[in-house]
This record gives structure tokens, sequence and C-alpha cells, in this order.
């Protein structure tokens, strides 16, 4: 409908969406659009990475490599776009996966095996998910703080478990999980997971209730209280929701370092934004998808590993992800508004 | 704490005549049966005039600064006349200028320093100078030989360099000889003097060449990150040479995930889970190459030193020197239980 018929002018979350909650048909109409252009980058990087690095590239190993290394900050992602479809914002997830991480891999967790490491990430994930959810619905604070907040407070914590130290996992069902014996078809589990994450991700968004809200409360969240949702509750349970994904993806990065460490997730949050903007979530709220985030981090992750198969240095790969990215904005943009 | 092992002073002799290997040995900050082979005459280490020492160092958010703080702590204990003022480690130079300022104010005797960043501190580093504190520059050097009395740190050029020889020597009469270099922070001028060492050490062997080199972040994730890249990058080499123990264990990890074994690994730092690998001996990490975090404890060795108006025992000098260069010792199978008990975690 109106809004959406028309592109977005504005990304920057100057210009929240018009008052009325978005239309199913013409929100899947732009995501389609959005998903194709992003596609599109996807497979020009593919191709760039073919013709430059053949051998390497377009291996299946290389396949895994880069599906293992978007899982991590895939998960965190999907919940990410989540925040940020309702209007707000979770700058607390890189350091929710560093101290979920490194409470998992102490000595006293580590003793209770697989479940006792699994269940403390997935716990304290979800601890500070509803710190951060109580602070922002309850207490009235701005996302931006409270999660600002609350980044502070759980590297500090994570520092203060570690003194620093990196804690190594002497857990073999743990640490077998990141090994090519235990791939099933080809496919590592940390894969498993984030196509799992992705695909309850997607139905809940786009199929439940939980996700009308959610667009609801992000496109206007007054008018969705004025439609009898409870949007305290709701915006609750989404950074509950970030907090569990931080949880899930503390547990996958235990597994593909076999460690944990204060500065586990460093810059997530930075990296999470990016992919679900990229992918064309609207960072004041109300539009995006979960296809287009993932797309988002696998572009990202895509660009890596081209740079690093190239064997470009640092600098140069930081130089050109910045111009990678406002080119996949600007081509997106061009894109939706010539529909 | 009055009776103190008497074998210390002599072996802060020794430190100072720069052997790494001894200073390495002697800081087993929890017994008195140091490793060091050395005999000589104790030098004056008896309890003198009461020093007080401030210690300011960056955050200790990664192993090795974890490391520089306990030993200047456990060093400081073992001294019945040291009292340590230390502040909380900051990577803020505002924060950390802050922190010198009030040691400064609170009148200590000697100022112990390992900036965040050394060009940004050397300021607060001559306003102690000039307030009658004399400073002992720890690690990363200030801007300004006037902004401290001595210097000690490592040898980040030796580092690299030590790493390519050692390579070098292991890879000798293999002809094409592939080598590839796992960096730390490439934003640190540190990383740039090690990787200088390196591509000079290997210079001198023709047949050895550096196909590719990937910077991480001194992470463990970051290390696992572009370690699995640089393995599907390179499907054969013959040495890895990786900048950082704790990086390391990342590293160690995307090579068990990738199942290769087809090369030889040196790392750096010193971190006990390297040394326990190297002992081992199962897997690729061969070597690695010194950065010792003793140097905290020596640092203290030299601020009491100061703050009593000595030299150093076994040197002919009355005071102590102006700059001390550890030296980054190889560490591999055959000596590696000599440098055991000063790895860290």
């Amino acid at each position: 409908m109106t809004q959406h018929a028309s592109p977005p002018r504005d990304d920057t979350g100057k210009v929240p969406s018009a008052g009325q909650p978005p239309v199913w048909r013409g929100l899947f109409a732009h995501a389609d659009v959005r998903t194709l252009s992003l596609l599109g980058v996807l497979a020009a990087l593919i191709l760039v990475g073919g013709i430059t690095k053949p051998d390497e590239f377009l291996d299946t190993r290389n396949l895994q490599l880069v599906l293992t290394q978007a899982s991590v900050i895939g998960v965190v992602t999907v919940g990410m776009t989540f925040v940020i479809m309702s209007g707000g914002i979770d700058l607390s997830v890189g350091a929710i996966v560093a101290l979920a991480s490194v409470w998992a891999t102490t000595v006293a967790t580590q003793e209770y095996g697989f479940g006792g490491i699994l269940l403390t990430a997935v716990l304290v994930g979800l601890g500070c998910g509803l710190v951060n959810g109580l602070l922002i619905a309850y207490g009235g604070m701005v996302p931006f703080i409270a999660t600002l907040a609350m980044l502070a407070s759980a590297r500090g914590l994570a520092l203060q478990i570690t003194d620093g130290k990196t804690q190594i996992v002497t857990v073999d069902s743990v640490l077998d999980l990141g090994l090519r014996d235990a791939y099933v078809l080809g496919i590592p589990p940390l894969v498993m997971v984030f196509a799992v994450v992705t695909v309850i991700g997607w139905l809940v968004l786009n199929r439940t209730t939980f996700g009308r809200r959610t667009v609801a409360v992000g496109g206007n969240a007054e008018a969705a209280r004025l439609a009898g949702i409870d949007v305290r509750r709701q915006r609750l349970y989404l950074y509950l929701l970030s907090g569990l994904c931080c949880g899930i993806a503390a547990f996958l990065l235990i597994i593909l370092s076999g460690s944990g460490q204060n500065t586990n997730g460093n810059l997530y949050e930075l990296d999470a934004i990016a992919a679900a903007i990229i992918g064309g979530t609207l960072l004041s709220g109300g539009r995006g998808t979960i296809t287009g985030s993932v797309l988002g981090v696998l572009i990202f992750t895509t660009i890596t590993n081209i740079f690093a198969l190239n064997n470009l240095q640092s600098d140069v790969q930081q130089i050109a992800k910045g111009a990678i990215i406002v080119a996949a904005v600007l081509v997106q943009r061009r894109t939706a508004s010539t529909t | 704490m009055t009776q103190l092992p008497t074998r210390r002073g002599l072996l802060f002799g020794a430190a100072a005549v720069s052997a790494g290997a001894v200073l390495a040995g002697c800081t087993s900050n929890d017994s008195d049966d140091e490793p060091a082979a050395n005999d000589q005459p104790a030098a004056d280490d008896k309890p003198g005039k009461a020093v007080t020492i401030g210690f300011a160092g960056p955050q200790a958010d990664h192993g090795w600064l974890n490391a520089i703080n306990d030993n200047a702590k456990n060093r400081a204990k073992k001294y019945s006349d040291v009292t340590l003022e230390i502040t909380e480690g900051s990577n803020d130079t505002a924060a950390q200028i802050g922190q010198i300022e009030t040691l400064i104010n609170k009148k200590v005797d000697v100022l112990v320093i390992l900036p965040a960043d050394g060009k940004a501190l050397t300021q607060v580093g001559l306003k102690a100078m000039r307030a009658g504190i004399p400073v002992i520059n720890l690690d990363r050097i200030f801007n300004s030989p006037q902004a401290y009395r001595c210097w000690i740190g490592g040898d980040n050029y030796g580092m690299g360099l030590n790493a390519g020889n050692y390579i070098g020597e292991k890879l000798k009469g293999k002809s094409d000889a592939r080598v590839i270099e796992l960096a730390g922070l490439d934003n640190l001028e540190l990383t740039q003097q090690r990787t200088k060492g390196f591509d000079d050490a290997l210079k001198n062997y023709p047949n050895v060449k550096k196909v590719a080199r990937q910077a991480a972040e001194f992470t463990v994730e970051s290390g696992q990150a572009k370690m699995a890249q640089l393995l599907q990058a390179q499907s054969n080499f013959d040495a890895l040479w990786n900048h950082d123990d704790d990086q390391g264990v990342g590293a160690l990890r995307a090579i068990e995930q990738a199942g290769r074994d087809d090369f030889l690994m040196v790392g750096g730092a010193g971190a006990l889970s390297a040394f326990q690998a190297i002992k081992k001996d199962d897997g690729v990490l061969k070597a690695t190459v010194l950065y010792p975090p003793t140097m905290a404890a020596s640092a203290i060795d030299l601020a009491r030193a100061l703050g009593q108006s000595k030299g150093v025992g076994g040197l002919a000098e009355f005071e102590i020197p102006a700059s001390i260069t550890l030296y980054s010792a190889v560490v591999d199978k055959t000596n590696v239980d000599q440098y055991m008990s000063t790895g860290f975690k």
C-alpha cells in the first residue's frame, strides 16, 4: 500500500513509515526486488572469486568455510533484524556473545560437559536479553542507551571472569562438532544451526502473530498500541530473542574457536547492523526481511573470503569493504526505486 | 617477608646484561628454584630504603598484558621494602594520563609506565620526570628520551628475525620452500617491526619464499578465522609464522579443523598452551619466539634499584642502564622445559 509503493527516501532512521501498519503484499513486492538485487551482488562476487582464484574459490571446502564463518555472525544478525524491525537497536550483541562464551567455558561449567556449556551460553544470552528488554520496555530507556550500558557491563564482566586469559575448551564432544568428521552430507553442524535459526526466524517473522506485531511496533508503535498490541511485552520478547540468538552464537563460536575469550564477538554489533541494513532493513523499523539480512551476512563473508584468497592486506580489505557496502546499498535503492 | 632469596640480585644483574634466556627463566614467580643456570655472586638484594613504585599499564584484555600485570605484582610482593601503587588499566589515552597524574600527585618515588600508546603518553612521562619522579618506560616506547630514565622492553624486530632464521634453518636444502605469515594487529607499529624482521631473515635463505601474509587481531577468534582462510588459499606450504600465541590458539584450531599437518609452525610471545603443545610435539607447532612478559618483573627490579640509588648487580656501573632490550629466544622442544614456568595463560 501507500508507504511501500513509493521508495523509502531515508534509510538513516529519520523518517518512520506513515501511520498505518504495513500491508503484506506491498512488503513482499519490495522484498523480492531487494532480494534479487542482493543475489545479484552475491553472484557478482562469486564471479570475481571464481575468476581470480578458480581452484581455491570454487571448491567444496571453500563453500563449507564461507558458510561456517557466516554462521556465528549470521545467527546474531537474525536476532538483530527482529530488533531493528521493531524500531529498536541492540548494541550489546558482541558483548553478550563474549560474556556467554567466557561464562560457558569456565572450568566449573566445563565440568558439566556438552550440556553444561550449551545451557550456560544460552542462559547467559537470555539473561542479558531479559535485562535489556526490561530496561527498554518497562524502564522506558532508549534502546541505544540501554544496550550501550549492557555492552559496557557485559564486556567488563567477561573480562573479570577470564581475568584476560584465554579459556581453552577441553570437552571433546563440543570440540568434535567443529571437525570435518561431524559434517553430515558435507554440511558442517554450525551451518546447520545457522540454517535452522534462519528458517525459524523467517517463519516467525512472516507466518506468526509475533512477526506481524514486530512489524507493527516498528512501523508505528502508537498505532500498534491502539490496535491492541501490548507493545511493551512485545519489546521485551524481542530483546530476549536477540539475547537468545547471542547465546546460540556464543556456543557456535566456542565450537569454532575451541575457547572462550573476553575479546570474542568484537564489533559484532556493527557487522550485524551493517548486514541487516544491506539486507534492506529500515533502521527506523517497520521494514526488513530475514532473507535480506542473511544475504547481507553472506555478502560480507564472501568478500572477506575473496580478499584472503587473493592475499590482500587488511588496510585494502577495509577500504574495499566500505566501498562495497556503499555500492550494495546504492544498487539496491536504484533497483527498488525503478520498480 | 624478610628472608629474601639471595639469588635474585644476581639474576637481576644477568637480566640487565641482556640474557633473555636468564630473564625468562628467573621469574617463576612463586618459587625460589629459578631454573636459570647462574651461580655468580649475589648483588645487593638486601632490604633497603622503602620505595613506593607507581605502576600504570593498559587494560589487561589479552593474555600477554595480563601476564605483565601479574609479573609486576608478584615481583613487588617479594620485596619487603617495595610498595606498589597500581592503577586500573586503560586503553584510553586520556584516562591513562589522568591515572599517571594521580600517581605523580601522590608523590610516588618511581613510576613504571607501560603506555597503551607510547607516543601519546610522552608528555605525561616528561611531566613526571620534571616533577622529579624517574620513569621506567616499559615496552611501548615514549617519543622522547627525556620522558624516561630507563626503557625496558621486548625486541619485535628480533622476534621476526629469530622466527625467520629458525624457519630458514629448518627448511634448508628444500628447494622452493613456501612460507606464510599470520601477523597480528596491522595498525600497531610492533606488527610492522615483526614482519620486517621476518622478511629480513628470510633474505638469508634464497630457497625460501613468503607466499602469503594475513593480519589477525591478536584474538583467538580472529586467529581461527584468518588461519582458516589462509589454509584454503594455500594448498601447500612448508612453514607458518604466527605473531602471537593467543591468536595461535585459534590458528591451531583452524589447522585442526582443516585436517592439515603438512607444515611446521612457529608461534610468538610464549603462552603456556604453546609451550605445552611444543613439549607434546604431536602437532604442527614446533617452536615459539619469546616476547617475555617477565620484563614487567625486571621493570620493578629496576624501579627499586632506582629508588634506592643502586646500580645493577653484576655490572660495573653505579647507575642502572638507560635502556634494556630483551632477547627473543626461540623455544623449541630442546629447551621448552626451561621456559615452562614463564608461560602465561
